[in-house]
């Protein structure tokens, strides 16, 4: 059967790629920018899809990882001068081992309890923070100017941090797909449907899930400390912002929770439909009250999201579509 | 810091604690009821302030009348977004209900942004204070400490006394059994929604008596419920009380010792461990 499987991740890939290259062959700085945050929603979103969609946790404050990642980028960047591919790396390093180090203690709750202590890490983190005088404090820290001098100026950072998330988006998609095409998987999916069973023919699932959380981390700090290093800035508020945290949850709901196209489709969905309610007089004030209307409409009627509804409504898709 | 400044800090804390506990109640009786972390607590929090102070400045009426009319207004409100938006997905995971709760969340908060603005506003009352030596209790913190005890006592009257109240009880600790009693536990779980909203409307109303408030300011109390609900044990109302009354003392005396800005990082430190030490809350979980 495996060789008659339509090649879905090439083709995903080469999609995304393709995507992200137009604003750099047409030279179109304002559609770079958009594409850089809906790659980076791309990537946040997928990550947690790997621990709540296959694995069935409901990371809720998963945000906190993003912030970390970008708080570690930032302090090398601005402290030691580090190269900013180095400093990413830097980061997410730590910010994986500090999934491990929660991650082993809170796997073990169920439910809400899980929900619950991932936003109370989050905000825990946030307070800390804002605290922190070594990373700034409540001001946060920014860059001065000479910073972007190593990269041959700030225009060029920017394509840097552009290509550098990029890059990050289609690791993370290649990684979901190669998870959920996989015997862990395969194990994180019966975790999901019924962890005592998994249990019973031989998963271990304390280990299973703690290695989806650290994997569901690492890839948002990445991204974190690309975002702020294009940034220039880093504060506690949008560093750990819960809003961002429950949008990724809604894109991956919204496109199809559990499948590997799923968060991608949300992403770009629900950053186009932000695009267009803001810039539409008529709702431009009433964004948020729309975006409700369709997240509950979405809840409520379309469970499965649209990838899912589509593979759920042609059987046939399912060897195309994952 | 003196150790003077330690029992009025104290006693304040602990008067708001009450108001908070209030609050806690109101997400505490959701959830054990249903199984529903609600998300739109908060904006809700928000509506009972606003409720309060669009009575007042618009229509005169008083304050303490406006946290009755947020009462009531709270509970056809609560009954509404069950039956529109948790009622299909009662049965569902708790990623759907959370996500169908915070939908409710965005639609308030994005009417509500758009009529009230996000400026500041403040209810003027004075009631007076009373002192005795370092000790200063304002009479708005008195009024609202007794409105919520007096609140509080009356749920706890209504779902352990009455008919309805032993059927809202009866239906969370086993929906099925509750049916072949012939309870209708739909009804049952729209009105424990709709208290669940009255509570925190009124708690909301409390709060605009005492603090300058926006139409965001619900945001906070919604997360200071969470660690409140979760010191108690999720579920149970006796804890949602009590750790109120904790959360409320610590915060009064914890600013003595730390900066003011340390306090949430201690409160959420206490609630992650809470969580994984005592899932079930200081008191344990009881329906």
């Amino acid at each position: 059967m495996r060789d008659l499987r339509a090649p879905f991740l090439p083709a995903l890939l080469v999609f995304i790629a393709a995507v992200a290259a137009i604003p750099i062959v047409s030279n179109n700085p304002s559609l770079r920018e958009e594409l850089f945050l809906v790659l980076m929603l791309v990537t946040l979103a997928s990550s947690i899809n790997i621990i709540m969609g296959y694995t069935g946790y409901v990371s809720f404050g998963h945000i906190v990882f993003f912030g970390i990642g970008g708080y570690i980028a930032f302090w090398l960047m601005q402290t030691f001068n580090v190269h900013f591919l180095l400093a990413a790396i830097a980061s997410a390093i730590p910010a994986a081992l500090i999934a491990a180090l929660i991650g082993i203690p809170i796997l073990r709750l169920r439910g809400a309890y899980f929900a619950l202590a991932t936003v109370g890490i989050n905000e825990a983190m946030k307070s800390f923070m804002t605290n922190f005088e070594p990373f700034g404090g409540a001001i946060g820290m920014f860059f001065s100017f000479s910073i972007y001098l190593q990269y041959g100026g700030a225009r060029e950072a920017a394509f840097l941090a552009y290509y550098t998330m990029a890059a990050i988006a289609l690791a993370t998609v290649a990684t979901s797909y190669v998870i959920r095409r996989s015997k862990f998987g395969l194990s994180l999916m019966a975790i999901r449907e019924d962890q005592d069973v998994a249990m019973l023919v031989g998963i271990d699932p304390a280990r299973a899930k703690v290695m989806a959380y650290v994997i569901s981390a690492f890839f948002p700090a990445l991204a974190g400390a690309t975002f702020f290093f294009k940034n220039g800035i880093i504060e506690p508020g949008p560093a750990f912002d819960l809003l961002r945290s429950i949008e990724s949850l809604v894109m991956v709901v919204l496109g199809g929770i559990g499948t590997v196209a799923g968060p991608i489709v949300g992403a770009a969905l629900y950053e186009w439909l932000r695009g267009f309610l803001i810039t539409n007089p008529t709702f431009a004030n009433f964004q948020l009250a729309i975006a409700g209307l369709l997240l509950l409409l979405t809840v409520l009627f379309v469970t499965a999201g649209l990838v899912g509804s589509l593979r759920n409504r042609f059987p046939r898709l399912r060897a195309y579509i994952q | 810091m003196s150790l003077e400044a330690l029992l009025p800090s104290a006693i304040d804390g602990l008067m708001l604690g009450f108001v908070y506990g209030l609050a806690a109640l109101g997400l505490t009786l959701i959830f054990g009821v249903m199984k529903v972390i609600n998300l739109s607590h908060g904006p809700i929090i928000a509506l009972g302030m606003f409720a309060v102070f669009i009575l007042f400045s618009s229509f005169g009426v008083n304050p303490y009348l406006g946290v009755v009319a947020a009462a009531l207004v709270g509970l056809l409100l609560g009954i509404a977004i069950y039956f529109v938006a948790v009622d299909r997905v009662i049965d569902a995971t708790e990623l759907t209900t959370l996500l169908a709760t915070f939908s409710v969340n965005l639609m308030i908060i994005g009417v509500a942004t758009v009529i009230f603005t996000t400026s500041p506003r403040s209810i003027d009352i004075d009631l007076g204070a009373l002192r005795a030596g370092n000790v200063t209790i304002l009479g708005t913190h008195g009024v609202a400490v007794a409105v919520a005890v007096l609140v509080a006592a009356a749920l706890y009257g209504f779902l352990f006394r009455t008919r309805t109240g032993k059927s809202i009880r009866a239906v969370a600790n086993n929906r099925a059994a509750a049916e072949l009693m012939g309870i209708d536990s739909r009804r049952m779980l729209a009105l424990a929604f709709g208290i669940g909203t009255a509570l925190a409307m009124t708690s909301g109303a409390l709060l605009a008596t005492l603090f300058s408030f926006t139409i965001l300011s619900g945001g906070t109390y919604e997360l200071k419920s969470f660690v409140i609900v979760v010191l108690g044990g999720l579920g149970n109302p006796t804890g949602a009380l009590v750790g109120g009354l904790v959360i409320g003392f610590l915060e009064g005396v914890l600013t003595v010792f730390l900066p003011v800005a340390w306090v949430p990082v201690v409160e959420y430190v206490i609630f992650v461990a809470v969580l994984l030490l005592r899932p079930a809350g200081l008191l344990g979980a009881r329906a």
